[in-house]
């Protein structure tokens, strides 16, 4: 957009968005204010508060099958009065030991990293950091949202149907996932999970092309690209990624309903099942995998990047110092999403795949280290002669960096492929991904809540909480996950309800005890934030300064309550880049102020 | 009751640190805002060195208890698996030296550079020299890791050495079952709809191929011999399942419709392995290592490493499935119906 365009076009916007706050205090509803909202920042705490009822609902299934894990030879008679059936005298069902073990992947992925992380903080930041009244179209957002909403309902609906949800694991591999005879989650739950996820990739396919045309075309005057905060590149390249690669998790979705109701062969060759042989020929299970994955992979990176650039943006602000390497970072930004294209198939080097196609696989998934190693030492260095302010939001951040170092070194394990023959489907694996994509999101998805939760309800979360929350997470985390490396270099499997029958696996009784007991602490520590922000929405301490953490970014220049339109007055103009702190002597210059004649060039 | 007890301890828990938790917020805005950020922040930057220290002696003691419980200590099984144990030790120098490294330095510059009055964060926006060099490092040390890498999966995954022991292997809910080709060294055909156990002949073998008819199946169990490479073929009957051999290094899927294969030379006899664990219940175990269904977990298989000679006499007194499946034409029976009806005529005659 060049300038003449946003001259032109600011004051229209400006005109319209007045009629609205005019028409705001007399005749917004309940309804439309807080239920079928078109305002950006109403639907970015519904993402949120859906995807904390989420979280709280997929860590609970973690708790309950870390129980059986734990202790395979105990019973908890509570449980029937919690899973009815499924705990019959106390003890999971192994069919439900896996439906849990689905859901908690299928929660956690799409509902919570997905929607909760990239949803609440896109919809957030997009508009209030480029400097534009609202998304590009405010009703398609809100779309986004209720798609998403009748998705979550629907995955809901499954846990109560008489033979549970989808139990074939969350990347739902055919045939398992694909024949009724093979197990109960196959039934009437894959359905369900089906429908749900075809739901949700609408709902993210609406969020993703309001995202990247938000930042495209509706940046404030004077914001170009490269002025934008690195949370918007994370963002952009997000929905990137998004848009490009869920419509192919469709097909394979539509694929596996046809194989499942319209006898049709996409997936399913050879199959004699519970004594029945099936009349399907030629299909290949394989192809499914290289579709889902297709999708798989990128997701990964649909979760990591946004808790990446908002580690980015807390970090610089709470260092008081710019980000180190701006244009380093967003290259990086850009080969991560270009790579996270070309190296699906390392989820597969064991599926009998031709070995030399995947010695390519080998190559670029090796080759995602390198833009990874820049943005870990770009992070190192911002902090370097710093100066730190140990906010909960920075606190996460910096737990960010730690667990995505810890878990992504061991990538360079996986994505080898000589390697991954030992280590693939291992306790192994677990450790890796939930310390660099899952724990490592939700830090830095709780590093977001935390740094603007002054900016979305106009008051603060209790910091002594934060402060708990934060250092009985990390630790637990380590605890939690650390281990399990070794019981991944045994050679022990993932997905096992118990280990006790095996030789070679069962001399981890004790440390699957200790991980259990941690887990439980973790998520009762979990409980607490959640205490602490519902509690602060209300109760919190008021925010009294436009700017509470001193930060250059656009959305501090907004009221502390913004309403509907963001700024009251025009659109603030913007004259340098989001990463000003500490220049010549001054501690921070928003990006709202001029250049000065004398300031400093860098 | 006790259910009870423990959730209202809980609640109790919970309640007490929120009351303390506010407590302290409302300390801090008698105390004046400002000063009780500072507090806060030294506290918690000595948390992170402290942090550091503590995760530091983790590591050392979860290696010490964990480390002898895991395959390394004695080395792999097979000789293909000593590669890859070489390749992970190269991996673990590499990563480690830089988990080791960033970690410390993470939260070192976190405690050493917390916020202090004397001290003014330094301008420093980017040095081109800076990132090449932590571009340019990563890059070539992962161009090692690569080429040995690839160097070891293009030997794993090439065709088995001439010679090799065939042993077919077959996947179903929930087990393994093990055909050997017998004295011809060919597997027969197969044909998944001719699958039937009723009549003898639960893995679909084609009888009509000639090739078949002195294939042995027997479940569950795999002989292999010590020192000679062992070639599988693997199938699976309805959904994905994987063969896992944790203590050869190897793992390939078994995917129903298309065979896949793994080779590899075990070098150790169960016997052996036995004295080297020092467990006399030690086991080659095949744990399926791809979600099958509710049974996954149970679904293990055993490898019996030996040496020719009790291989050869093992396989001496196996029957080949086809006179299973068709005892009338089981020479050995037929040879017993002789002798019988034989005694019988002769009866007759006396």
């Amino acid at each position: 957009m060049n300038n003449d365009e946003t001259i032109h076009e600011t004051p229209l916007v400006v005109h319209d968005l007045g009629h609205e706050a005019h028409t705001h205090h007399h005749k917004e509803t309940f309804i439309t204010k807080y239920v079928f909202s078109q305002d950006h920042k109403m639907i970015s705490k519904q993402f949120l508060i859906t995807g904390i009822i989420w979280a709280v609902i997929g860590g609970l299934f973690s708790v309950i099958f870390r129980l059986q894990l734990g202790y395979p030879d105990s019973t908890f008679p509570f449980l029937e009065d919690i899973i009815g059936h499924w705990g019959k005298g106390g003890k999971i069902d192994p069919e439900f030991y896996y439906a849990l073990v689905t859901m908690h992947g299928t929660i956690l992925v799409f509902f919570v990293l997905t929607a909760g992380l990239s949803g609440t903080f896109s919809n957030f930041l997009i508009p209030l950091q480029v400097g534009a009244r609202d998304m590009a179209s405010p009703f398609l957002n809100m779309l986004s949202y209720w798609f998403f909403f009748i998705s979550s309902v629907i995955m809901f609906s499954s846990l109560f149907v008489q033979t549970g949800p989808a139990s074939g694991g969350w990347t739902i591999y055919p045939p398992l996932s694909a024949l009724g005879e093979a197990s109960d989650g196959a039934k009437i739950g894959m359905d369900l999970w089906l429908a749900s996820i075809a739901m949700f990739i609408i709902s993210v396919l609406l969020g993703g092309l309001n995202y990247i045309s938000t930042i495209l075309n509706m940046r404030t005057k004077g914001m170009s690209m490269t002025r934008l905060p690195l949370t918007i590149w994370a963002f952009f390249f997000t929905a990137v990624l998004g848009v490009l690669s869920f419509p192919v998790l469709l097909s394979a979705v539509v694929l596996l309903l046809f194989d499942r109701h319209l006898g049709t062969s996409f997936y399913l060759s050879d199959i004699f099942i519970n004594g029945k042989i099936l009349p399907n020929e030629g299909g290949s299970p394989i192809l499914f995998q290289h579709l889902f994955w297709f999708l798989g992979h990128p997701e990964v990176y649909i979760i990591a990047l946004p808790a990446m650039g908002i580690t980015s943006e807390v970090i610089s602000v709470n260092s008081r110092k710019p980000i180190f390497g701006y244009m380093a970072m967003v290259g990086s930004f850009f080969a991560i999403a270009t790579l996270s294209f070309m190296v699906w198939a390392h989820h597969m080097f064991v599926t009998g795949m031709n070995p030399f196609l995947g010695s390519f696989f080998v190559l670029l998934t090796l080759l995602i280290a390198v833009p990874s190693a820049i943005k870990v030492f770009n992070w190192l260095t911002t902090l370097w002669k710093g100066s730190i302010r140990f906010t909960p939001g920075m606190l996460f951040a910096i737990g960010f960096v730690s667990l995505f170092i810890s878990g992504g070194l061991t990538g360079i394990w996986l994505g080898n492929s000589s390697l991954d023959i030992h280590l693939h489907d291992t306790y192994f694996v677990i450790a890796h991904f939930h310390l660099v994509m899952g724990v490592a999101s939700m830090f830095g998805m709780f590093a977001g809540i935390y740094h603007w939760f002054p900016k979305m309800y106009g008051r603060y979360m209790n910091n002594t909480l934060a402060y708990i929350h934060f250092w009985i997470t990390i630790a637990g985390a380590y605890c939690i996950f650390w281990p399990m490396h070794y019981e991944g270099l045994a050679g022990m499997p993932r997905r096992y309800y118990d280990f006790s029958n095996w030789e070679s696996f069962k001399m981890f009784g004790g440390l699957n005890e200790f991980i259990s007991i941690v887990a439980m602490i973790v998520f009762a520590t979990q409980i607490l934030f959640i205490i602490n922000f519902f509690h602060s929405i209300f109760k919190g301490r008021k925010v009294t300064t436009q700017n509470p953490w001193g930060a250059n970014t656009l959305e501090w220049t907004a009221p502390i309550r913004p309403g509907h339109g963001n700024w009251t007055a025009e659109i603030p103009e913007v004259y340098r880049w989001a990463y000003d702190y500490g220049k010549d002597g001054r501690d921070f210059i928003p990006q709202t102020e001029p250049v000065g004649a004398d300031e400093h060039r860098h | 009751m006790t259910d009870f007890f423990l959730i209202a301890i809980i609640v109790l828990i919970f309640l007490v640190i929120f009351q303390i938790s506010k407590a302290s917020e409302y300390v801090s805005v008698l105390k004046g805002e400002e000063k009780s950020r500072k507090q806060n922040n030294k506290i918690n930057g000595f948390f992170m060195i402290a942090f550091l220290i503590a995760g530091l002696i983790g590591v050392w003691y979860c290696n010490k208890f964990y480390y002898p419980k895991t395959l390394f200590p004695m080395g792999a099984a097979s000789a293909e698996g000593k590669n890859i144990d070489t390749m992970l030790w190269i991996t673990i120098l590499v990563t480690g030296v830089v988990f080791f490294a960033t970690q410390i330095l993470l939260f070192w510059f976190s405690f050493r550079y917390q916020e202090s009055d004397k001290r003014k964060p330094l301008y420093f926006t980017h040095s081109n020299k800076l990132e090449l060099l932590w571009t340019g490092i990563p890059a070539i040390v992962l161009t090692v890791l690569v080429v040995f890498g690839l160097k070891y999966w293009f030997k794993f995954t090439s065709d088995a050495p001439k010679g090799s022991q065939l042993v077919e292997i077959t996947g179903h809910q929930f087990g393994w079952e093990i055909r050997y080709p017998g004295r011809d060294g060919v597997l027969g055909r197969k044909n998944y709809k001719l699958t039937d156990a009723g009549k003898g002949n639960p893995l679909g073998v084609d009888w009509s191929d000639v090739a078949s008819h002195d294939d042995i199946h027997v479940p569950t169990t795999m002989h292999v011999v010590v020192n000679k490479p062992v070639k599988l073929v693997i199938n699976s009957q309805d959904v994905i399942h994987d063969v896992g051999l944790p203590y050869f290094r190897m793992k390939m899927d078994a995917v129903p419709g298309t065979p896949t294969t793994l080779w590899f030379t075990p070098i150790y006899t169960t016997e052996q392995m036995k004295a080297k664990t020092g467990n006399p219940d030690f086991t080659y175990e095949i744990a399926c290592d791809q979600l099958c269904g509710r049974g996954h977990y149970t679904m293990r298989g055993v490898v019996i490493v030996e040496t020719q000679e009790e291989f050869d006499a093992y396989m001496a007194s196996q029957k080949p499935e086809y006179y299973k499946a068709f005892p009338d034409l089981d020479p050995d029976k037929i040879a017993v119906k002789d002798t019988t009806s034989k005694s019988v005529a002769q009866n007759i005659k006396k």
